[in-house]
């Protein structure tokens, strides 16, 4: 699987860069992320949590840091998921901000239980869910907090609540910067 | 809280729903002391736009009183009063950098539905689908106001809600249709459509300097009102063989300089063309009739421009691109970038040069909404523009 998404964000690029190589701001706007750590020097361990609960986890290590241009990592071998994956940031022209541009690629066995997991993780379209988790970066890192409506604030998926209040459900956490 | 929810096509209705509650840090709770009923509102009820759900609270023109504020939220404070913009804007992106607010890039949780059918997602908006955020609207006792530092107008001078209610939608709407025209000295505009913003598309053109308005309707009672409050010359189609020689003979030949659709995607007309846009409708061919739309651009003179600011949805047919193209004419269109227009607005009404509320011909508690709904649908008790109070 391969997808390949772009966002700009109204935000100097050291800023932009700085805030995704803090590592622990990953899980507030990328959806399925539960929790990264880091292990041992350029090595995390990655636990993502798919919409039906089923949780797969892994290791990377952070092939490549460049500030303010680019971040690589790569699944170390034996992880249940082979992925990889790079952020590049550039300046975007006219003032606009930053461009950040992700490439994401990944293999998991076809069959077995992390086969559907992996497969449940990153959805039919794993390049919507990329763009999805861009959006919110986005929105973070231009407005504070990622924006929730009443259809959408216990969205899993494409299911929506009607447009009205919710009333008594689980109060949101919503990501903070 | 009592609150207007669409409850499927042809039916919206009174509902127990819950209060709303701070969901994000810029968040406002607003008591609403005013709501109107759009003509954009007619096209939910109608059916014509996707993604709505049973449930559904409508409305996106509301003004009333801060009860909470998020604790991000710096300028406003419990009991300040308020007009909220239709457009939910967040002031930081590219889009609120340039104003242009209903394009707001951090608005619409559900952006993702909007560009599959649209290509990009603008802003979010109250009570106007899940396509558009999915976000409750103001046609109840109370509303989430989601970047509540950036939008909302404060009113400090004690002018009556009827006054100021327009801000949020109707008023700005009108005046960036008429804006879009680009008035110079001695311009003829032409407006399709008598309904309350093709009203204050009228009283904007004036505003901005237009040598004469001709206001084109079917309904003797909108064309009277447009005649009557704002200064305009009327045409009835229904009584006139040929709409586009009869604007030629009033403009000396030449054409209106700049042509307002103020209809949309409801159109009606006589003719063959409505007849095939209705027929291509019914059968889910096209989306969209645009009847008010081919002859904006049939009748424009040579050069002008066509604003757009009836609203439309999909998809339409037989759009003359040949006339378009040949005769050099500009197409300008938006959803109305109403943080732009509310302080330069509410100041003009400030100085007495306009009283947006000669529009309102009823005023109904909220829990008539429904009967509200029926008389601007239908047209009836000369209904032109339904004011609730909750």
């Amino acid at each position: 699987m391969h997808a390949r998404k772009a966002v700009t964000v109204r935000r100097p690029v050291e800023e932009v860069y700085r805030y995704w190589r803090d590592f622990q701001n990953l899980p507030g706007f990328m959806d399925h992320l539960r929790s990264i750590h880091a292990t041992f020097e350029k090595r995390y361990h990655w636990v993502a949590v798919a919409p039906n609960g089923d949780r797969a986890e892994w290791d990377v290590e952070l092939v490549e840091d460049v500030p303010n241009e680019r971040i690589a990592w790569q699944s170390v071998e034996g992880a249940d998921v082979n992925c990889s994956g790079t952020v590049h940031f550039r300046t975007a022209p006219g003032g606009r901000g930053t461009e950040v541009e992700v490439e994401l690629r990944y293999d998991a066995p076809a069959g077995g239980k992390i086969g559907r997991t992996v497969a449940r993780l990153f959805g039919k379209d794993p390049g919507q869910q990329v763009e999805q988790d861009l959006r919110r970066f986005k929105q973070v890192l231009e407005t504070g907090e990622v924006i929730v409506s009443d259809a959408t604030m216990t969205a899993k998926g494409a299911a929506q609540r009607p447009a009205q209040p919710a009333g008594q459900t689980r109060q949101l956490e919503p990501a903070l910067r | 809280m009592k609150a207007i929810c669409w409850m499927g096509r042809n039916s919206v209705q009174v509902e127990q729903v819950p209060e709303p509650r701070i969901l994000n840090a810029r968040d406002a709770i607003v008591r609403i002391t005013s709501s109107a009923i759009c003509g954009s509102d007619l096209h939910l009820l109608n059916g014509y736009v996707p993604t709505m759900e049973k449930g559904d609270v409508i409305g996106h023109e509301f003004m009333g009183e801060v009860v909470e504020t998020g604790s991000a939220v710096r300028n406003l404070k419990v009991g300040d009063r308020v007009v909220v913009p239709f457009p939910i804007a967040c002031g930081a992106c590219n889009a609120c950098a340039n104003e242009l607010y209903s394009l707001c890039e951090n608005s619409n949780p559900n952006a993702w539905m909007a560009e599959k059918l649209w290509g990009f997602s603008p802003a979010g908006i109250y009570g106007y689908s899940h396509l558009l955020g999915g976000f409750a609207g103001g046609q109840a006792q109370y509303a989430r106001v989601p970047f509540a530092d950036f939008g909302p107008l404060k009113i400090e001078d004690g002018l009556p809600d009827e006054q100021v209610l327009f801000l949020s939608d109707i008023f700005p709407t009108g005046y960036m249709a008429a804006e879009m025209c680009s008035i110079r000295p001695g311009d003829i505009i032409a407006v399709w459509g008598c309904g309350p913003v093709g009203q204050l598309a009228i009283a904007s053109a004036f505003l901005l300097g237009a040598e004469r308005v001709i206001a084109i309707d079917r309904f003797p009672y909108r064309l009277q009102m447009a005649r009557e409050q704002a200064g305009a010359e009327t045409i009835n189609y229904e009584e006139t063989d040929n709409l586009l020689e009869l604007l030629k003979e009033l403009t000396g030949g030449r054409g209106p300089d700049a042509c307002i659709d103020a209809v949309g995607m409801e159109a009606h007309g006589i003719g063959l063309d409505y007849a095939y846009d209705r027929a291509k409708q019914a059968v889910r061919l096209e989306t969209d009739r645009p009847v008010a739309l081919r002859q904006a651009i049939m009748a424009c003179r040579n050069g002008g421009t066509v604003s757009v600011i009836g609203v439309y949805g999909g998809f339409i047919d037989k759009f003359p691109m040949g006339a378009v193209m040949n005769r050099s004419l500009t197409i300008k269109s938006g959803q109305c970038h109403v943080q732009r227009y509310m302080r330069p607005l509410l100041e003009r009404i400030q100085r007495g040069e306009i009283d947006p509320s000669f529009v309102i011909t009823h005023r109904l508690p909220l829990e008539q909404a429904p009967l509200g709904y029926d008389l601007f649908k239908n047209k009836e008790d000369e209904c032109v523009k339904v004011v609730l109070k909750p």
